[in-house]
């Protein structure tokens, strides 16, 4: 014997539910993200030019967004503003390059074997909190006042920080993803090669796009070491002949350069693990 | 019973923390036998998952000696895989490629001599892929599976380089009843086919009752072997069983052992002081 109670009647159709914007860690369709981020990115700028062409501030502490965009377009006729972006993109990638050239083999080590980690994770974390420009006076007595000084100042303040990140990466590999392999027969070393280091991968990512960003801030540092070119020296020299039009032109192109940077790794990271949509 | 595949003799394990001693296995002592199916249950904290891993040589042991075949377990190796309740899968490979995931290791490369062997071993994983239906998913990633389809392609990957003993670490665990129905029939036919010796941890009785010929009852504190209960049912089994006498009867025995053995009875004497409180007024 069975008793089945019938459906509730439709009476009316129902209408769609609304999208709803205040959802915690909610969705959001594409075209209101795209929105959104452009308005984030627009509003400063429009306040901004209000502010200064109201004539609020005064010009020689606050340029508007014309003035800044004209400085961008002289120092691109007259003052080669292409190699002064080219040696610093120059000069922050060999030192962020050479950072993780270290640190990705360093961290893998130290987030694998807890003998490398108690051996030299606090050593990291250690010389991790030195300010890199407190190292200028003793990287020009050793280094000289080359490029490799600048690349090093850039290297010395994303090292530390990089393995660190990579070691946390590498041991946030699911243990079970290593135990089926060691039940599969692996060896230590096919276990690295083949779980640990994919495994790893687009975490790893992530923390070179991270750490690339605080490669670009410590660009101003590194060229503060008797730099004649490139855009955190000209940062500076524009402090000293009070061209505040230019300093902001200068700010505002790193952070253009940062962004077009991250976008290209978030791209990568997509392109790379399709694995990871769901 | 001198024959018997795995011997568990004497096995003790003491994990040490920070302010005590937590005795996890005590003087454990079992014969499994070739071909069997056994499972294990008990409350939380019986040594059962404990047991299993030091058998899978993925923890060592403190006292004691466990002998496959003979031979002391050091270590994991091949001619024992390990089931996982999750994130064992390798999500940057595609279904087909971590079925095939052991073909890449030195131990298993070793064993193929011949084109042949090759063949053979792409027609296992095809076959194993087909017998967990899943032909159509040969080019998923993990992530777009369902959490069963996900244990069908672990179960594959343990089952690819033919082990003789199958551990499985509660993994349906994480299922749904009814994708864990199927998971268990799917799992005893395996179990025919491939005549491998199964050794299956879990915390749900009737589950323990259904897939295994033994089921193995630990208690907590030290984790011990309590008792041990043949499960008086044919070989061959369907889910009406789950409904006959006999196995109701031993279900509720088992479950009548662990609460007397697993400290829960203070919970219930809670619970029914509870019943008797007034409702709260807040």
């Amino acid at each position: 014997m069975s008793a089945h109670q019938p459906l509730p009647e439709v009476q009316a159709p129902t209408r769609p539910a609304r999208q709803r914007w205040w959802v915690i860690r909610g969705e959001l369709p594409r075209a209101a993200i795209w929105g959104l981020a452009t308005a984030g990115l627009l509003l400063p700028l429009l306040i901004w030019w209000a502010y200064t062409a109201a004539g609020l501030a005064n010009p020689m502490f606050m340029p508007g967004p014309d003035a800044v965009l004209a400085r961008v377009g002289r120092w691109w006729s007259d003052e080669s503003l292409l190699a002064d972006i080219g040696i610093s993109v120059y000069r922050v990638m060999t030192g962020f390059l050479a950072s993780a050239l270290f640190a990705l083999p360093l961290g893998l080590y130290i987030g694998t074997y807890r003998p490398v980690q108690a051996f030299l994770e606090p050593l990291t974390d250690f010389i991790r909190y030195m300010p890199a420009v407190a190292f200028i006076p003793l990287v020009m007595l050793w280094v000289g006042i080359d490029e490799s000084s600048k690349v090093l100042i850039i290297f010395i303040g994303t090292f530390f920080q990089m393995v660190l990140m990579v070691a946390e990466d590498v041991r946030r590999v699911p243990m079970a993803q290593i135990e089926a392999a060691q039940t599969m027969g692996a060896s230590r070393s096919e276990i690295v090669k083949l779980v640990v280091l994919p495994s790893a991968r687009p975490a790893l990512l992530d923390t070179l796009r991270i750490t690339c960003g605080w490669a670009w801030t410590y660009l101003v540092v590194a060229e503060l070491v008797a730099a004649n070119s490139g855009l955190g020296y000209a940062i500076l020299k524009a402090q000293r002949y009070m061209q505040t039009d230019k300093i902001f032109a200068g700010i505002i192109l790193i952070g253009v350069i940062g962004l077009l940077t991250d976008q290209a790794f978030r791209w990568l990271g997509r392109a790379a693990f399709p694995w990871l949509k769901r | 019973m001198s024959d018997a595949k795995i011997k568990i003799r004497q096995v003790s394990k003491v994990f040490k923390t920070r302010d005590r001693d937590v005795q996890a296995l005590q003087d454990i002592n079992l014969d499994i036998q070739r071909n069997e199916f056994i499972t294990f249950v008990g409350a939380s904290g019986c040594g059962k998952s404990t047991l299993l891993r030091s058998i899978g040589g993925l923890e060592q042991h403190s006292r004691g000696e466990i002998l496959l075949d003979g031979r002391a377990v050091n270590g994991p190796g091949i001619d024992r895989a390990m089931v996982f309740q999750h994130y064992s899968l390798y999500p940057w490979l595609n279904v087909m490629q971590n079925i095939k995931f052991c073909r890449q290791l030195k131990v298993v490369a070793d064993t193929v001599k011949s084109d042949g062997d090759i063949e053979c071993a792409s027609g296992r994983a095809d076959a194993l892929l087909n017998l967990m239906g899943l032909s159509a998913f040969h080019q998923a990633y993990p992530n777009q599976l369902s959490g069963g389809m996900q244990q069908r392609v672990a179960i594959a990957r343990a089952l690819m380089p033919k082990p003789e003993i199958l551990l499985m670490d509660e993994p349906f665990g994480a299922l749904d009843a009814q994708t864990r129905e199927v998971m268990h029939d799917l799992i005893r036919h395996v179990h025919r086919l491939e005549k491998s010796t199964i050794l299956f941890v879990t915390h749900d009785v009737e589950e323990a009752i259904y897939l295994g010929g033994r089921v193995v009852l630990m208690a907590p504190r030290p984790g011990r072997i309590d008792t041990i209960y043949d499960v008086p049912l044919p070989a061959e089994r369907n889910q009406d069983m789950k409904l006959s006498a006999e196995f109701l009867k031993l279900k509720r025995e088992i479950l009548a052992r662990i609460r007397e053995t697993s400290g829960m009875s203070t919970d219930l004497e809670l619970l029914e002081q509870l019943t008797r409180t007034q409702p709260l007024a807040l």
